[in-house]
């Protein structure tokens, strides 16, 4: 799927957020020379493919206090995978939840959650928790705590289009 | 900076779903027993204070016809400088994070095409002499973050 012009347009004007002003659509219509109708149109449209995910907050978790996030990692019977996976992703203080392949024998694990805390003690104890709460399911499980950020660079798309 | 109970309450209810409508901030207050100007003038208070790093919508590579991976190697911690210069060199590695395991250094390859993946994975695993292990995300539970009331 490739994005047309204008819907490029629509979303690198969104890009930096929206305005917040009482009518931030007809705001954005206004930059891009378009109608207000047009804006709410073409991200409906967007949303319902899938090609916005959501519209929302995108909250802090170390302004939150939860400076301490770790990788936890498990191991959990492919049968139960799914079924769990939604358990764990349910919970609070878990922001990302995905079954991922194995790489034997390097990687046993199959799920990964990242989960938060204002500790790396309080994350420990709620990976402790996750853990009874699975059961006999998990056969493994791990955190891993990241020692240094190497590279970050936000998704942004360009305005001319890289295709 | 403070924030009281009902910025938690917006926090916790506005990440997803918020109205695409000619007044939406009026739309979202009235569900949270706000009035249009209160949660806007919020919303601009949380920003300012960097409680919340964006707002607005979010997209979906994939959807677009790109593709994200999650992808893991086990650097030797003599070279470990080195390779991180050398991985973070190909631009299609978004992040890139030291975490504390044999498999130390966790980085996301993002590309305009499903097969910009494997290729730029060669290219590190050429250029390295080292394996990239791939995670592609085979299903996704989502979620959001809530902060305790």
């Amino acid at each position: 799927m490739s994005l047309s012009s204008q819907d490029r347009a629509l979303i690198t004007a969104c890009q930096a957020g929206l305005p917040l002003v009482a009518q931030p659509y007809a705001q954005i219509a206004e930059t891009l020379g378009i109608q207000e109708t047009d804006v709410m149109e073409r991200l409906d449209e967007l949303l319902a493919q899938g090609i916005i995910r959501r519209v929302g907050i995108a909250p802090n978790h170390y302004k939150l206090g939860m400076s301490a996030n770790g990788m936890t990692v498990w191991d959990i019977d492919d049968a139960e995978a799914k079924e769990l996976g939604a358990l764990v992703g349910a919970m609070e203080d878990v922001t990302h939840c995905y079954l991922r392949p194995r790489k034997r024998p390097v990687w046993p694990y199959n799920l990964f959650a990242m989960l938060h805390g204002s500790t790396r003690q309080e994350v420990e104890e709620k990976r402790q928790y996750i853990a009874r709460l699975l059961g006999p399911a998990v056969r493994a499980h791990d955190v891993l705590y990241s020692t240094a950020i190497l590279k970050k660079t936000g998704l942004r798309l360009s305005a001319k289009g890289a295709n | 900076m403070e924030i009281d109970d009902t910025d938690r309450r917006i926090i916790n209810t506005l990440q997803t779903g918020f109205p695409i409508a000619p007044r939406p901030f009026a739309i979202a207050a009235k569900g949270l027993g706000l009035q249009e100007d209160e949660l806007i003038a919020r919303l601009a208070r949380l920003k300012e204070g960097g409680i919340i790093t964006r707002f607005g919508p979010f997209l979906d590579a994939a959807a677009m016809g790109g593709a994200f991976c999650l992808c893991a190697m086990e650097i030797p911690q003599a070279q470990f400088e080195e390779m991180t210069e050398t991985v973070n060199g190909f631009d299609a590695v978004a992040h890139n994070y030291a975490r504390d395991h044999r498999l130390n250094m966790w980085f996301v390859l993002a590309t305009e095409t499903p097969e910009g993946i494997a290729e730029v994975a060669a290219g590190i695993e050429a250029v390295t002499g080292l394996p990239v292990y791939q995670f592609p995300k085979l299903k996704e539970f989502f979620i959001g973050f809530r902060v305790a009331a």
